[in-house]
């Protein structure tokens, strides 16, 4: 019934963009408010255990959205393991740790900031910031964690809306429901009663049987 | 009947629990930790390995990893790989700058690529409990509520075996562990730039803020680097408490805490 319900209301909202133009609006706060290079939300694909770059803004935007790399390795795969912030300046000096960001780009942080970002029990992904302008603070590190709070919820509608349109391509009843939504969502006020006599006439038959 | 558990305290016992401590009228911190280096204590770094080659960390006593075979049961081994990712030799910097003459053990919860888990975590915390380390020192948690009365019962018997938990606080307002539970002392970072700075939180449940903030810490690799985070703060107490409990060595946990306390900047610190 979840899957039936998250069906409908994803082929009702359109959901997926919408959700990754939220994530990519919070990388873009993110990245002004800190005065960084570059700010990118990794997302954990856990069928195959790797940490997926779902928004990327500035220094190597269009080389990482969609890159993949194994979650077990460097900063961001740390701070997932650990569900811990972890705040790291000089990072180009082991550029083992920076090659999440590094590879293929030619662009080796300086300084960088990695959060967790968690919900309910579970890490869903990491919020990185690069190469901000200041000295690190304490009160940055209560940003980011708001950030964090942000990112996160954005990113667990994003997998909401994957989930459900999986389910939806997977089955055809699941599909017919969908498209009666978005066609119901997209009728106009003069044509919407009668829609609504219709389902509710087709609500009642099918109690029936 | 000294072998018994004390129950109870009959009336004419109470000279066999006499303190061994000449506690003074008031605790300084020339009292608490005036020339002591650490020596003889064991300070366990829970965490990903140490590198032992690196300069700032000069000697690991002994270093194991947790891992899990085929069944998926927990066992440990000696760790032949070292640090993982750079944060446990970070941490055992840190120990080894304030306190040189305290023995660095490492007890490795995860493995390459980051594997581990819950069941490594409380599996390699045991281990260590278990080894009798005066001080454990563990920048990490975990945020899986089934773990958490597993853990509880580990701190505490930690607690009262005379083991010295040391837990990083979240750096996040979430709820995690064992950092929260009172028989450890939990950890946060405050800005300044003395790594002897201590300060005591009236408002649990993080009690005490160390160093934690742009410090200079052993990476992977022979490496320096600076770091942020209450991982880091959380050594700078260990260290501290290495420090009490090598010149004061009959003090239990609840004790220690109390000469933390007493010896915070913000409480009667810098005397």
């Amino acid at each position: 019934m979840s899957d039936l319900n998250s069906a409908v209301a994803a082929a009702a909202l359109g959901s997926e963009e919408r959700f990754r133009a939220l994530l990519r609006s919070v990388v873009e706060v993110a990245r002004a408010i800190f005065a960084a290079k570059a700010s990118s939300i990794l997302l954990l694909d856990e069928a195959s255990n790797e940490l997926v770059f779902e928004a990327v803004v500035g220094e190597g935007e269009d080389d990482l959205l969609g890159r993949r790399f194994p979650a077990g390795t460097g900063v961001a795969g740390w701070v997932l393991a650990t569900r811990t912030p972890l705040v790291i300046e000089d990072v180009a000096r082991d550029p083992r740790f920076a090659k999440d960001v590094a590879e293929g780009t030619g662009y080796v942080p300086q300084g960088l900031m990695a959060v967790p970002l968690l919900h309910d029990e579970s890490a869903l992904g990491v919020l990185e910031v690069l190469d901000r302008q200041s000295r690190f603070t304490l009160e940055e590190m209560e940003l980011l964690g708001l950030f964090a709070t942000q990112a996160a919820i954005a990113l667990d509608l994003l997998r909401r809306a994957r989930h459900a349109e999986a389910a939806l391509a997977g089955d055809d009843e699941l599909s017919a429901v969908a498209r009666l939504a978005t066609a119901l969502d997209g009728l106009d006020e003069e044509a919407r009663p009668g829609a609504q006599q219709l389902l509710d006439a087709l609500a009642t038959v099918l109690k029936r049987s | 009947m000294s072998e018994l558990p004390a129950w109870s305290l009959p009336h004419d016992a109470a000279k066999d629990i006499a303190l061994g401590t000449d506690w003074p009228a008031e605790v300084t911190r020339e009292w608490a930790w005036g020339d002591a280096t650490g020596k003889g204590v064991r300070v366990c770094i829970l965490d990903s390995g140490v590198d032992a080659s690196h300069p700032k960390v000069g000697h690991v006593e002994s270093a194991v990893a947790v891992s899990k075979d085929e069944d998926g049961a927990a066992f440990v081994a000696e760790d032949v790989e070292g640090d993982v990712c750079g944060h446990g030799t970070a941490c055992a910097g840190i120990v080894r700058s304030l306190a040189p003459d305290a023995e660095i053990h490492s007890v490795r919860v995860l493995g390459p690529g980051f594997t581990g888990g819950g069941n490594i975590l409380l599996f390699g915390l045991r281990y260590a409990i278990e080894q009798g380390f005066e001080v454990i020192n563990m920048s990490l948690s975990t945020t899986k509520k089934d773990y958490a009365a597993v853990l509880h019962e580990l701190a505490d018997s930690a607690y009262f075996q005379r083991t010295v938990l040391v837990a990083s606080a979240h750096n996040m307002p979430v709820e995690s562990y064992p950092w929260r539970f009172a028989s450890v002392i939990s950890v946060g970072s405050h800005e300044e730039d003395d790594p002897m700075a201590l300060y005591y939180n009236p408002n649990p449940p993080v009690e005490f803020f160390a160093r934690g903030v742009n410090v200079e810490v052993a990476w992977m690799g022979g490496d320096v680097l600076s770091a942020s985070g209450n991982s880091f703060a959380t050594p700078h107490v260990s260290a501290i408490c290495a420090l009490v409990r090598s010149k004061h060595p009959e003090l239990t946990p609840f004790q220690l805490k109390s000469v933390l306390h007493l010896t915070a900047a913000n409480v009667g610190g810098n005397r």
